[in-house]
């Protein structure tokens, strides 16, 4: 049967009334857990994974995959309205969305991320269905030089994000570097600067420093000021529906999330957040209205939410057609693949070809479900701006305090005989930090973000010294390494140009504050 | 009436523990991962055979299982319905993060499954034996870019072995640690290093489908129905074999022990669990009682010797 007959199949058996209640309780399930900090869609996957034991592959694969695309949507939901970031990849959504939220804009930010990630994933599930093969033999190409070529690229563009101050953005940037050297060392094993604690040894979880920065940060800046206290903030200003200029101004933004998102997630080494990174990048660079970046542009949301979508459809493609999870919930759900005697890998689309069509068809559905269950609900979650601000915010501090504990809460430590968790310490430690980084001006982002790509780039610049027994020709070897430092060169040297033909005011405003 | 009611209410507390045991297992790793399947498939069986009513699966990840296990013995202490899982990697991971708990601390009850490591190339590299493998490795060790999991792991352990085998300064070993089998893999199939070590579960795939060719396994005997050699069939002396275990709180009696000891025995020969085995693909290694005692002794002993060999602990 060719292509289209078998996802014509495949759709057929996911629209069942009986699979469309699985997405339905998939969907719901997973914007749950994506808006709570600290419960991802990893963990509920794996609690759900004996309930299904009793289920049929079709039935189970589509709750899978709602509650994969639902976490996925769901983080972005807090990142907006509360600047708290559920997950990880909606950190950057926090950036612009959140802006937009306090200025009555909340409505069309909610909107722009909805419809975002159901054309991405929409894009990027038929992406998968078709070019599969052939993205995962481009990804596969991708050495340790390209990745680390791939990390400066990032690191370039990313430091247009890092608000009007250069110096305060790097410093800010190293202070993130700098929280990612803690922990053990992938290549040799050995611990570094985790003095003796073992809650230290596997480094800073990135959510955690994430929900600390942004959520208790913000709290404690609130609580401190008066002005703060009082400041108005708009629940609804104007529609809560997109006007024509917010999707004239989104769609290109969301194409553009998704051609950057699904490759990099389908890269083994990628990653849903670096896909938001650059997004967020591309768009503050081509935008028509660059002043509005820092102050709630809304190509800062549709870019980036469509990029995190997409690069979920993308972690799928190396799971499929490799066997090889590239991230927590990927690896559950190969766990649920396995449970019904599927073997994902190179001979899945040839011996289970039914089953791999109608989990493309269910990510559809899930996907399209999505959509129908949260764009009515967006004039709802807008109203939780309405509450006073003193309950708001101990109710973020409660979130993010429940969630951090039911994530990674052991009570390792010990005072005495009372033990608690270290985890918590660290949490309430960064939030000091993010309190302090904001009294005095320096940007959050830069942090986490120096968090997340720090390792990512030490790892694969010493695996690439290593493979090639230390020689450094090895990382301008190959031709995508090339390529991505001709780019990585061209973001730097293209502004100073313009900046030297005296154009540099546009510029000027480009680099406006995050804050 | 009431003189009744007492009577019924202490029969009742008194023949309910004795019925099952309401087991908590302890993942010591975060969802998803080997040691949590595991956790997940206990936790299954033993409600499906009736061998516990009500079991419970709690995951505290970090540092190679050592932050779990800790909380463990300080939590459960002398709790005859605690257990926890854990493996190879916990033997290693104890020596190098200096650990201030060890596997002596808990009452180790059994080992479970195992699976050998196997090493792969891809299918156009030149290695076509372990004798080409050897002979390349004498020739220039650093040359060899071996891809596995974490550095101190399993995988770590079977290339460093390997070289002191052969005659190889294990010092030497170009090991390139990934942070699991899998992305070990997309280095393999890339051609990015020159062999993969690992789980024969991370490769078996792609060694099914020819894009890697698999130059022997490091069990003791072949897989059933499998065409790799073990490495004493290619004249490498030398057997790593991967495991994981069940164990319990640490202070318990001897009856208590007794107790558990009888229950996952009932578990390992129950047919929920073999069913569960053949789905997954894990190689039944049941070891109980003393001779896993010993058995664990031994792979602790070795596991410190390789590790001082390869200088990952001083």
């Amino acid at each position: 049967m060719d292509t289209f007959g078998l996802l014509a199949d495949g759709l057929l058996a996911a629209l069942q009334a009986q699979n469309l209640l699985y997405a339905l309780i998939g969907v719901t399930l997973g914007t749950a857990v994506g808006v709570l900090p600290g419960i991802g869609p990893a963990l509920t996957v794996a609690l759900l994974l004996p309930v299904t034991y009793r289920l049929d592959p079709t039935g189970s694969l589509i709750m899978f995959a709602g509650i994969y695309y639902g976490g996925m949507y769901g983080g972005s939901t807090t990142s907006i309205l509360l600047n708290t970031p559920g997950e990880s990849a909606s950190i950057v959504t926090a950036l612009e969305g959140n802006k937009m939220a306090r200025k009555g804009r909340g409505g069309p930010a909610l909107a722009t991320a909805a419809i975002g990630s159901f054309v991405a994933g929409l894009i990027a599930t038929l992406a998968l269905a078709f070019v599969a093969p052939w993205v995962v033999k481009a990804a596969l190409a991708f050495g340790p030089a390209d990745y680390f070529a791939l990390m400066v690229l990032a690191f370039v563009t990313v430091s247009a994000a890092f608000g009007d101050s250069a110096l305060r953005g790097v410093t800010a940037l190293f202070i993130g570097l700098g929280l990612g050297v803690i922990g053990i060392d992938l290549q040799t094993g050995q611990a570094r600067l985790a003095f003796g604690i073992p809650d230290l040894l596997d480094g800073i979880e990135v959510t955690t420093l994430a929900v600390a920065l942004f959520a208790i940060g913000e709290t404690l800046a609130i609580a401190s000021s008066r002005t703060h206290l009082k400041e108005e903030v708009l629940a609804v200003k104007g529609s809560v529906w997109m006007t024509l200029d917010d999707w004239k101004r989104s769609w290109p933004a969301w194409l553009r999330g998704t051609f950057i998102g699904f490759p990099i997630g389908a890269m083994p080494a990628g990653g849903a957040e670096i896909g938001t990174f650059f997004s967020y990048a591309a768009e503050r660079k081509l935008s028509r209205h660059p002043e509005e970046f820092g102050q709630g542009a809304i190509e800062g949301v549709a870019g980036p939410e469509a990029a995190n979508n997409a690069s979920a459809a993308g972690t799928l493609v190396p799971l499929l057609t490799l066997g090889l999870p590239t991230s927590a919930t990927a690896a559950i759900m190969l766990a649920g693949f396995q449970q019904f005697g599927l073997q994902p890998g190179p001979l899945l689309f040839a011996n289970n070809a039914p089953l791999v069509w109608s989990l493309v068809a269910s990510l559809l559905v899930a996907n399209f479900m999505l959509l129908v269950l949260n764009l009515p609900l967006i004039g709802l979650w807008v109203k939780l701006l309405t509450i006073p601000k003193p309950w708001l915010y101990a109710g973020i501090l409660t979130f993010a305090t429940l969630g951090t504990l039911g994530a990674n809460g052991a009570m390792s430590g010990r005072l005495g005989p009372i033990p608690f968790s270290f985890e918590l310490l660290i949490l309430l430690a960064f939030g000091f930090l993010g309190f302090g980084l904001r009294r005095f001006g320096y940007p959050i982002a830069p942090v986490v973000i120096g968090l997340i790509l720090g390792p990512l780039s030490e790892q694969q610049l010493r695996r690439a010294l290593a493979i090639s027994q230390g020689d450094p020709s090895v990382l301008i070897a190959s031709p995508i390494a090339i390529t991505l430092y001709v780019i990585a060169a061209m973001a730097v040297l293209i502004p100073l140009y313009f900046r030297l033909r005296g154009k540099g005011a546009v510029l000027q405003q480009m680099a406006s504050d995050e804050d | 009436m009431n003189k009744l009611f007492l009577a019924a209410l202490m029969t009742g507390a008194l023949v309910v523990p004795g019925f099952a045991a309401d087991y908590t297992i302890m993942a010591p790793a975060a969802p998803g991962g080997g040691w949590d399947q595991t956790a997940r498939a206990m936790q299954e069986a033993l409600q499906a055979e009736g061998i516990s009513g009500n079991v419970q699966v709690t995951n505290v990840p970090g540092a190679g299982g050592t932050i779990g296990l800790a909380q463990f013995v300080n939590q459960y202490s002398g709790n005859p319905e605690a257990l926890i899982v854990g493996g190879y990697v916990m033997v290693g991971a104890i020596l190098t993060n200096a650990s201030p708990v060890s596997l002596a601390e808990v009452t180790p009850i059994a080992r479970l499954t195992g699976e050998s490591d196997v090493i792969v190339v891809p299918a156009a590299s030149e290695l076509q034996t372990v004798d080409d493998l050897v002979a390349m490795l004498k020739a220039d060790p650093g040359s060899v870019s071996w891809a596995g999991g974490s550095a101190g792991g399993v995988d770590h352990i079977a290339a460093g072995l390997f070289a002191k085998t052969v005659g190889v300064d294990p010092t030497k070993v170009n090991y390139i640690a990934y942070s699991g089998g899998g992305e070990a893999l997309a280095a393999v199939l890339g051609g990015q290093v020159t062999v993969g070590i690992s789980g024969l579960g991370e490769f078996d795939a792609q060694i099914q489908s020819g894009d890697l060719r698999a130059l022997a396994s490091t069990g003791a005997e072949r897989l059933e129905g499998s065409d790799i050699p073990t490495l004493s069939e290619s004249g490498v002396d030398l057997v790593v074999e991967n495991w994981r275990m069940v164990a319990a709180a640490p202070g318990l009696s001897d009856e208590e022990k007794a107790a558990i000891d009888a229950d996952i025995e009932k578990l390992v020969t129950s047919a929920t669990w073999q069913g569960i085995l053949e789905t997954n693909g894990w190689q039944d290694m049941y070891l109980g009682g003393e001779a896993f005692d010993a058995q664990l002794a031994a792979d602790i002993t070795a596991t410190e010797a390789i590790l001082k060999d390869i200088g990952l602990v001083q």
